[in-house]
């Protein structure tokens, strides 16, 4: 436990926020300030490091210590400051054009290896810093200044890239609910392994409403699905709406009709190691009829690369005869003169 | 037959043949064996790209030369016994042998096939035999008979036959085996009847060089070398040790992150091995995750560094600006490698001066050194990660492919006289942390994740002096920049002078940096011993340069600036002292100076006076 409790103020450093106004990225700061505060890590234990990007600017507002680093490389930047030392609670903070365009061969990676990192992805579906062009989740066909007529490139999912890449930990929410971001975080940070938290934003400026369908007042209700380990994956306006099975696939039912009753709906077994049913989850979408899942969708116990390498050093210590540099230097062949 | 004695100082065998033929092991032990009897000695590999190049063409032979005697400062510009061990072999190295040189040659391995894979003419290639001491050897027919009751298959027999080819070398030169028959017992522990066939061999080869008297002995004269403990290091390993031995002497955990790359790799693996002094090694996905990884450990007070080679060098070049802009200290070595692209990977060059000390965006200031032989590799690694820590800066660390696989004899230091570093950390009782406070070096301080009370942001974004707040405000935009640049000029002092060797009023100077050295020095050093009046001076601190270059340089009516590149270090002492006249002398072709060559260029400006 830490010898202080924090509230979310003392993570809030003194420089000027200068986002745009109305940005989602301001509710995600609020989010991981007061994760944080309710963490048992003490302050100078944070380590927010950031890639480029309007998201990326995220270490600047926070009073812990936090790198800036370059376009692409928060994930590699994350991964040396978290292997030099495993004590420090790692948040990376990313977008969909740093993290899975120009710095997507290292989020696969820091993903294969499962270091004990927070990888906070911000999903705009934009670039924004740049003014407006499209990313590596941009939809098939959005116009954008750098697709006047239409991309003509397929979108990632990054949780079917987590999944891809042996993720063991995967969640999903929306900027603006604060409440489900704070304890998503939370248990993203108590997750032993990388943790990957897609955060729906909205960029007010370049991408407005690009997840309309999903987060609208009229209908959020029915199309979004919040997730909880071990609760039945009901959701609808009338809670009556579920998910069950069928064959290999997933399939939308209502409760009553045709004969179904609330035990027949799918229980969220965010645990299982075999992650089918949680990509099918993943892949859900408003145009094909399902609801887009919300919360942990993925979370699988599994070693971590610090600590499998903290006790490779250790065993090594333990068996090796050389101890110093002066050891190291004799060691082998050597003669005397 | 009478064995004809033959005296002197230094000798040079270059073992030559197929790429699976054994020769960098052949080669290594004898090197080894010398050296533990107390001689000099330099080594050169030399093999080709591909693993295991198509057998018995000449682009697949491998070779592995070595000099050694006494004042041994180069692996040999042409050998007095050259091994071949079949016709390719013989083809590429004969250009290297001395006129009158032994050739040892594996009759098996002349047939016609293997000429037409190597391309040459029997005939052609047998009218050399009258300018050499060609010695026949059936030496994988012996190697067959030797072990025909041994039991082994003929494959693994045949694979023997560099052992017979050592044995025999052994012999001429009156090396003991007993340093060889050691390692094989060692090397093939778990496959004793491997282990014995090659000993056989060894010994079989040893004694048939003893029947056939038709070769020359010869006597050479060994170093008085300076009393101590003594092993052989080749560039790489010394490299590796040099960053370890300075993380224990800063009293810092060591970590370094780096991606395979030829010729760099082996400083990667060395690393990797020692968990046993707590050093984390983390290969990573690719070049930029290298040094990216380490700037990370840098952040988080970690002695980090990353090695690589020059294609990586241009990888990193962006994230080498973060930690110039960041002021974090790290340590990129660079073994340089022929170029430009994929270029020569295995050959050596000193192409990427120019990328160590311009190869980045804006104006980016990095402290570049150079190590001269492979040795020490240790002492500029020791000293790249000590004037990091010191001056809290990236530092490249320059070496190259000819030293970083090159090995010699090296009395090994003891810590205790390595020179102190001192870092930069906060201490501990300052109320409050600036991270771009900076002390009258222009250094700032370090304060890492874990330390309470002193949370900071930095980043790539230009900052304001002294909070490192972001800022764009114009005039502290150019401030900062001067700062940077003053911070690194500031190395200047902490380094040593300039020294010169050889004649002292001689009116024209050889100069050189990195791993040239040998090669220069020896053969200023024989121009001297011959009455020719030539002086040398040798850069290892490229950025800054020793504060007294422009003194050295004004003395000399003739500056003669030899590299392997283009001219890009005669060029830089134009840039930064240009009232002084270089001649270049510039080769690229993948290998090093020879001591020749360097004397027809010395002796052809000593005319032109």
């Amino acid at each position: 436990m830490a010898d202080t409790q924090y509230t979310f103020k003392d993570f809030k450093s003194d420089q000027e926020i200068r986002w745009c106004p109305g940005c989602g990225d301001i509710a995600i700061l609020m989010s991981v300030q007061k994760a944080m505060a309710k963490l048992d890590h003490k302050k100078e234990d944070y380590a927010v490091i950031s890639g480029i990007g309007c998201s990326s600017r995220f270490p600047y507002y926070m009073n812990t210590y936090g790198f800036h680093g370059i376009h692409g490389r928060a994930g590699v930047l994350a991964s040396g400051v978290k292997t030099a030392n495993p004590k420090l609670s790692v948040w990376q903070i990313t977008g969909d054009g740093d993290g899975l365009a120009i710095g997507g061969n290292h989020f696969i990676h820091e993903i294969r290896r499962n270091m004990n990192l927070n990888i906070i992805l911000f999903n705009n579906q934009i670039y924004g810093l740049t003014k407006g062009q499209y990313s590596p989740t941009s939809l098939f066909g959005q116009v954008t200044k750098s697709s006047p007529y239409g991309t003509i490139e397929q979108p990632f999912h990054p949780g079917e890239l987590v999944i891809g890449a042996r993720g063991k930990f995967f969640a999903r929410t929306i900027d603006s609910k604060v409440a489900e971001t704070v304890d998503i975080l939370v248990e993203a940070d108590k997750h032993k392994g990388a943790s990957v938290v897609e955060i729906l934003q909205n960029c007010v400026i370049y991408n407005n409403g690009a997840h309309n369908a999903i987060t609208s007042k009229e209908t959020r209700d029915d199309n979004q699905l919040w997730l909880k380990h071990g609760e039945s994956m009901i959701f609808g306006k009338e809670k009556n709406k579920g998910l069950v099975l069928d064959g290999l696939n997933l399939k939308v039912v209502t409760i009553g009709e045709n004969g179904i009753t609330k035990d027949d709906i799918l229980v969220h077994d965010a645990h299982q190691e075999l992650p089918y049913v949680h990509l099918a989850l993943i892949n859900m979408n408003v145009a094909d009829g399902f609801p887009v899942a919300f919360g942990i969708i993925r979370s699988v116990e599994a070693p971590t690369y610090e600590v499998l390498l903290e006790e490779q050093i250790k065993d090594v210590q333990s068996k090796s005869k050389i101890k110093n540099v002066d050891d190291l230097l004799h060691s082998g062949n050597t003669w005397t003169v | 037959m009478d064995k004809k004695i033959i005296e002197v100082d230094q000798v040079v065998i270059k073992f030559a043949g197929d790429s699976g033929d054994g020769m960098q092991l052949t080669g290594t032990q004898f090197s080894n064996t010398s050296a533990l009897i107390g001689d000099d000695v330099s080594t050169f590999p030399d093999y080709p790209a591909e693993i295991r190049a198509p057998q018995g063409t000449v682009g697949g032979v491998s070779g592995f030369q070595l000099n050694f005697g006494k004042k041994v400062d180069t692996p040999g510009d042409f050998a007095d016994v050259l091994v071949a061990m079949n016709p390719a072999a013989l083809k590429a190295n004969v250009v290297w042998a001395k006129d009158g040189a032994t050739i040892i040659i594996d009759t098996d391995a002349f047939t016609d096939k293997n000429f037409v894979k190597a391309g040459c003419n029997e005939e052609k290639l047998k009218e050399i035999y009258n300018d050499f001491n060609v010695i026949e050897a059936p030496i994988t027919s012996l190697t067959k008979e030797s072990l025909k009751d041994s039991g082994l298959d003929a494959k693994s027999m045949v694979r023997s036959k560099n052992m017979f080819a050592l044995g025999m070398v052994y012999c001429i030169f009156d090396r003991p085996m007993e340093h060889s028959v050691t390692f094989l017992e060692k090397k093939f522990a778990k496959k004793p009847a491997v282990a014995e066939a090659n000993i056989k061999v060894l010994k079989d080869g040893f004694n048939y060089a003893v029947t056939i008297h038709a070769m020359p002995s010869y006597r050479v004269h060994s170093s008085t070398i300076e009393k101590g403990v003594y092993r052989n290091v080749n560039g790489n390993t010394a490299t590796a040790w040099g960053l370890l031995a300075a993380a224990e002497k800063a009293n810092l955990p060591f970590f370094l992150g780096s991606y395979p790359i030829t010729p760099a790799s082996e400083i990667l693996v060395e690393i990797e091995k020692r968990r046993d002094l707590g050093a984390k090694a983390f290969q990573a996905e690719d070049e930029i995750g290298g040094i990216m990884t380490s700037i990370g450990a840098a952040f988080a007070g970690h002695l980090a560094a990353t090695s690589t080679s020059g294609p990586g060098l241009a990888l990193k070049g962006e994230a080498l600006g973060l930690a110039v802009i960041t002021e974090l200290p790290l340590v990129v070595v660079n073994v340089q490698r022929g170029g430009p692209s994929t270029g020569l990977p295995t050959k050596t060059e000193q192409s990427d001066l120019f990328q160590a000390l311009f190869g980045r965006n804006g104006e980016s200031p990095v402290p570049v050194i150079a190590a001269s032989t492979p040795s020490n590799c240790f002492n500029y690694a020791f000293e790249a990660a000590k004037i990091a820590l010191e001056h809290m800066t990236p530092v490249v660390l320059l070496t190259d492919g000819f030293i970083a696989n090159g090995t010699e004899p090296w009395k090994i230091p003891a810590m205790k006289d390595m020179p102190e570093i001192t870092t930069q950390f906060i201490g501990k009782d300052t109320k409050e942390y600036l991270p771009y406070l900076r002390d009258k070096k222009m250094v700032r301080k370090w304060a890492v994740p874990g330390m309470k009370g002193y949370e900071h942001r930095i980043g790539g974004l230009e900052k304001m002096e002294v909070t490192g707040n972001v800022s764009y405000v114009p005039e502290n935009h150019e401030a900062m920049s001067i700062e940077r640049d003053e911070k690194v000029k500031n190395i200047v002092n902490d380094i040593p002078e300039l020294e010169i060797e050889g004649n002292k009023d001689a009116e024209v100077l050889v100069v050189g940096w990195g791993s040239t050295y040998g090669h220069l020095t020896t053969a200023v050093r024989e121009m001297n011993e011959a009455g020719t009046k030539v002086a040398h001076a040798h850069f290892n601190y490229i950025n800054p340069l020793p504060k007294n270059t422009a003194d050295v340089l004004s003395k000399y009516k003739e500056i003669i600036v030899f590299e392997l590149n283009l001219g890009q270090f005669a060029k830089y002492l134009r840039m930064m002292h240009p009232n002084n006249h270089y001649e270049y002398y510039d080769k690229i072709q993948g290998l090093p100076l020879t001591v020749t060559e360097i004397k027809e260029k010395v002796n052809q400006i000593l005319e032109q006076l």
